[in-house]
């Protein structure tokens, strides 16, 4: 409307076809605006909350984080007692757990992608997949009881664990590898196969080193849930006391998540600041992995730059 | 016959290329000894249910450059992938009917897919070079194939840089990232590529058709210089370039050919009405 009203002597244009005023150049819509506010405003919400819970675990556990805690065993003193057989445990089962999951996972991803002819056959099992990542971790728990302590005698062992474990994270694997084995452009797979190679030599030499910052991520990810698992170890019968550090694939085992757990459920309260420190060991830990995540991935980057 | 018609109208059409006009007289004689190196004989093809090739007999002559032109979706990139069965990729692909390489059934049972690929390399549209250092591009495919010694690799990707004219303008930083070069060189350097397996047919899958002109010329003064060594099958929109580099032309609609012939006979005096009405631009 105001457009039509600017009276510009060298202006022969007729009302109809005048030109729509224009906007200043710095100034953005209002709605843009507010949409960044509001988004800034969710991720420092986000934030605030992670750094609130982690401010308050450390502070609480502050006092019990010392060289003694991470070298003692557990004891019926609580200023005695210490998470090096839950530590030790837990970077068992996490080694294990990768050693168990990565190739199954990445394998099954592989040949979901590149392999599987699109059949009911993959579909179906597209469909279990989806369906498993999303079922209870106990449900995991109940299932590793049955088949590794029970049925194949693996008593409460690491490996047990680990099996449940692997189970556990699989789905998420196998999902988050698909996804990065999807977005290897086609034309990576279509060169080196024109040039002869093999389906096996064209995955492994052109499409997984392309996928590996994407399967990495994920992979990641789904172990540092691994580790924060408490239910499925419960369920499986883990100890939650341990006096020793585990020495073979065989021995009975304690995790960090188990050990909180088994101390916050104690009425003592000095016993709850153990929990609280030793969940700031595992919260440490988790955020070690993604950095580790986050930098394979850029790493890869780099190299294919 | 076909071979020094097609020298007549090289020497008229290309101006630009008085130097390899001296080396044309060989080709006219070589041409003309050569049998059928692809023979494409009753190839239908169906996608699904869809048929996407009627009835397609052709034979494309072995060291001379055959092109391939036609609108948009008449089959002519479908038909090239037959040849080095890249169709088998996609699922839901029947091929009926025979493509004889060197009168051997490229679709018989047994048949050597990597031999078969060995033997005719493939350049897409779109540049794909590997996401790695231009040196590991080229030797890709000697070294899928078992080579490991790093003198003659050293000098397979030499050759084929200088044989794909890319080899000035790299040769200072074979090991930096191939993704670095420009869209041109991407390209020449995905066909020193292929020439590094020692191929017998190169099919070239529009291989010009993301360039700028100046690039576009350089593949085409590539062409024909490779012309006297490989067997060269090109897809192309651009009919001006079909007629500046082929010898022979193959003229697809809705997935039949209509017509094939000698380059210079089918631009100017075309028999079929569909063939005018198509490089007169009338349609398509």
């Amino acid at each position: 409307m105001e457009a039509t009203t600017i009276s510009d002597p060298r202006s022969h244009t007729s009302r109809a076809w005048a030109p729509a005023k224009k906007r200043p150049l710095l100034a953005r819509p209002v709605t843009e605006r507010i949409f960044l506010l509001l988004a800034r405003g969710i991720i420092s919400l986000a934030l605030l909350t992670l750094v609130a819970l982690i401010a308050d675990v450390a502070m609480d556990g502050m006092e019990r984080l010392t060289w003694n805690f991470f070298v003692n065993f557990p004891s019926r003193k609580a200023e005695n007692a210490g998470i090096l057989a839950a530590w030790t445990g837990s970077l068992w089962l996490l080694l294990l757990t990768i050693m168990i999951a990565l190739p199954i996972g990445v394998g099954a991803a592989v040949y979901l992608e590149e392999y599987g002819r699109r059949s009911f056959g993959t579909k179906v099992i597209e469909v279990c997949i989806a369906n498993l990542a999303g079922v209870p971790s106990v449900i995991y728990g109940i299932l590793g009881l049955q088949v590794f302590v029970r049925a194949l005698s693996f008593e409460r062992s690491l490996l047990s664990g680990a099996l449940t474990l692997a189970l556990l994270v699989l789905p998420i694997i196998i999902m988050a590898s698909r996804e990065a084995l999807r977005t290897v452009p086609k034309g990576y797979r279509e060169g080196a196969l024109a040039l002869g190679a093999t389906k096996w030599q064209t995955t492994w030499t052109q499409v997984l080193p392309v996928a590996i910052p994407g399967i990495a991520t994920g992979c990641i990810l789904a172990f540092s849930r691994a580790i924060g698992e408490t239910a499925p170890l419960i369920t499986l019968g883990a100890l939650t006391y341990v006096a020793q550090v585990p020495d073979s694939v065989f021995s009975p085992f304690t995790a960090l998540p188990i050990q909180a757990f088994n101390w916050l459920s104690r009425p003592q309260p000095e016993f709850h600041t153990n929990a609280a420190a030793a969940i700031t060991v595992l919260l440490a830990f988790m955020i070690m992995l993604n950095i580790v995540a986050i930098l394979i991935r850029n790493r890869y980057q780099k190299r294919q730059r | 016959m076909k071979g020094s018609a097609a020298l007549v109208f090289r020497e008229i059409q290309s101006t630009r290329k008085n130097q390899e006009i001296v080396m044309n007289g060989v080709h006219a004689v070589r041409s003309a000894a050569h049998a059928p190196k692809v023979e494409i004989a009753n190839v239908e093809l169906f996608y699904g249910t869809y048929k996407a090739l009627h009835e397609i007999s052709l034979s494309i002559p072995s060291r001379e450059v055959t092109a391939f032109i036609g609108p948009s979706g008449c089959g002519k990139s479908t038909l090239l992938r037959t040849i080095n069965r890249m169709n088998d990729l996609i699922e839901g692909v029947k091929l009926t009917g025979s493509i004889r390489l060197d009168g051997v059934d490229v679709y018989a049972p047994h048949i050597d897919l990597i031999e078969l690929r060995k033997r005719v390399g493939m350049v897409f549209q779109k540049s794909n070079p590997f996401p790695k250092s231009i040196f590991d591009n080229v030797a890709y495919g000697p070294r899928i194939h078992g080579s490991r010694d790093r003198d003659y690799l050293q000098e397979t990707v030499r050759q084929s840089l200088i044989r794909a004219d890319l080899w000035r303008e790299v040769k200072d930083r074979l090991h930096t990232s191939a993704l670095d070069l420009s869209g041109g060189q991407q390209q020449r350097l995905c066909i020193a590529r292929a020439l590094a397996v020692n191929p017998e047919v190169l099919l070239m899958d529009e291989p010009a058709s993301a360039l700028d002109p100046r690039s576009t010329s350089k593949i085409e003064d590539l062409i024909g210089e490779l012309r006297s060594d490989y067997t060269i099958v090109i897809v192309t929109h651009n009919m001006q370039q079909a007629a500046r580099v082929s010898d022979t032309t193959a003229f697809f609609y809705e997935g039949r050919l209509v017509e094939h012939g000698v380059t210079k006979e089918l631009f100017t005096k075309p028999k079929e009405k569909q063939t005018e009405d198509y490089i007169t631009g009338r349609f398509g």
